[in-house]
């Protein structure tokens, strides 16, 4: 069986569908499928429910889905760099359920490994745990969420064998390896594509199992969302600080 | 005369042990790393999936593939590694971080958080803030003692119960203010207690400012 496709379109052929659930990998811009992406938008289909950690920026990544309306349905942590988003959602256009980060990394993590729910303290008393069940263990309090599956997932690898094999780079490693295990069919975009046996099978991220089919995507600039740096003539470290978001 | 930002993020910097590993929040949090003492070892976490998180990179050196979790380009570590993002919570909500800094809108005597989302105004979501202050072992909140109204009025942030809606409840360890710290006994009875005041600042006037109700056991 060949997982290999000449391009986004022909990866996608007859798995589109209106009204489906798409899991897209990345964080901020940091490894997205943005060439699938492109695809979904150029195939016009419709009503979709996508699960992502943000929503691109507007005109980039899912910004471009949000721009035609293609997008129904949020499932995200954060969405706050897009303009369009805003607008859609205070319009009551689009419908969004936020989701803790880790929350929405596990309830994917479960999806793909057969498990149907799970107990988390996080949320606990908030308004995410409202209508949720929830249950002592050893004296603490969590909340039970669900597993998510969707029908398709699509995600962005550093290289990728043709077997399907992946291995990402760097933090655009992100919620790619969790949605990759969690749809019906995920396809994969790869930077570098490789025959089988050039990856280093100790350090395959992702197993070809889970990539039913896979594109080569030329390397091209990828787009930076906040471009922060130090002189060079600084002797003293500049501040490089996480985010609570 | 009230504690800078830098001051704030100075006397957090006291929070940190040889060995931590950290979770640094966006705004003042941020501003910690500059304060890690020489000689120890900290490893500051990015929950999109790094461990070993370095400065900013000299320009024209920047990395798309190299974020923290505020989107920013960063540097790696001899020290980093890599890892998704149900990795990364696994470790925040499995207890393995030491201390989470970040900021706040509210907080309750009872050490409830909230500092997500304002009703009525467009919500951007709650990242991995929720995540954080659930599983990291010991969570200090950084923030100003007030916020400062359009009208120009001040409104207290340290309440005998949030108003806003929750991010977690009894979560809170230590809030550092522009005024002063307090430690809360986020599990048991004790409540909340001054244990600070910032140079210049008094009893009397961190009273005024606060809402909720604490103990005064300064050190």
């Amino acid at each position: 069986m060949k997982k290999v496709h000449p391009d986004p379109k022909a990866a996608l052929d007859g798995l589109l569908h209106d009204g489906m659930t798409i899991m897209a990998g990345g964080f901020g811009l940091c490894g997205i499928p943005d060439e699938l992406i492109a695809a979904i938008q150029a195939s016009g289909v419709k009503d979709l429910t996508v699960i992502s950690n943000n929503a691109g920026v507007d005109g980039v990544g899912l910004g471009k889905l949000l721009e035609t309306r293609q997008i129904r349905k949020m499932i995200s942590s954060y969405v706050g760099e897009n303009k369009e988003f805003a607008r859609q959602y205070l319009g009551g256009e689009l419908e969004i359920e936020f989701n803790p980060q880790g929350t929405l990394a596990e309830r994917i993590r479960a999806g793909g490994a057969g498990i149907p729910a799970f107990y988390t303290k996080t949320g606990y008393g908030t308004q995410v745990a409202e209508g949720k069940e929830t249950k002592e263990f050893d004296g603490h309090h969590y909340v039970m969420e669900r597993g998510l599956f969707a029908d398709l997932a699509i995600v962005h690898a550093y290289q990728g064998d043709t077997e399907g094999n992946l291995i990402y780079r760097k933090t655009a490693r992100n919620f790619n390896p969790m949605m990759a295990t969690a749809a019906k069919v995920t396809v994969a975009q790869v930077e570098h594509l490789v025959q089988p046996g050039e990856l280093d099978a100790d350090f395959i991220h992702t197993p070809g199992i889970f990539i039913k089919r896979i594109i080569h995507v030329p390397v091209r600039e990828k787009q930076i969302e906040q471009r922060t740096t130090r002189k060079r003539k600084d002797a003293a470290p500049a501040a490089a600080g996480g985010g609570a978001v | 005369m009230a504690w800078t930002r830098d001051q704030m993020a100075e006397r957090a910097a006291k929070e940190l042990q040889d060995g931590f590993y950290v979770n640094l929040g966006i705004g003042i949090p941020t501003l910690v790393s500059n304060y890690i003492p020489d000689g120890m070892t900290v490893q500051l976490q990015s929950e999109n999936g790094m461990l070993g998180m370095g400065p900013f990179p000299y320009e024209g050196e920047e990395d798309p593939d190299l974020i923290n979790a505020g989107k920013q380009t960063i540097t790696a570590l001899p020290t980093t590694s890599y890892f998704s993002s149900s990795d990364s919570f696994g470790m925040i909500r499995g207890g393995h971080i030491n201390l989470s800094i970040l900021g706040a809108m509210q907080v309750a005597q009872n050490g409830d958080l909230a500092n997500w989302m304002i009703p009525g105004k467009m919500v951007k979501g709650m990242g991995g803030a929720m995540d954080l202050v659930a599983g990291v072992k010991k969570v200090v909140v950084v923030m100003e003692h007030v916020a400062k109204n359009k009208d120009g009025s001040e409104s207290a942030k340290l309440l005998k119960s949030c108003d806003l809606p929750l991010t977690g409840t009894q979560v809170v360890d230590m809030v550092i203010t522009d005024l002063g710290v307090f430690t809360i006994d986020k599990h048991g009875e004790g409540g909340m207690t001054l244990v600070e005041l910032a140079d210049g600042v008094t009893e009397g006037e961190i009273k005024a400012k606060t809402e909720g109700a604490f103990a005064v056991a300064l050190r």
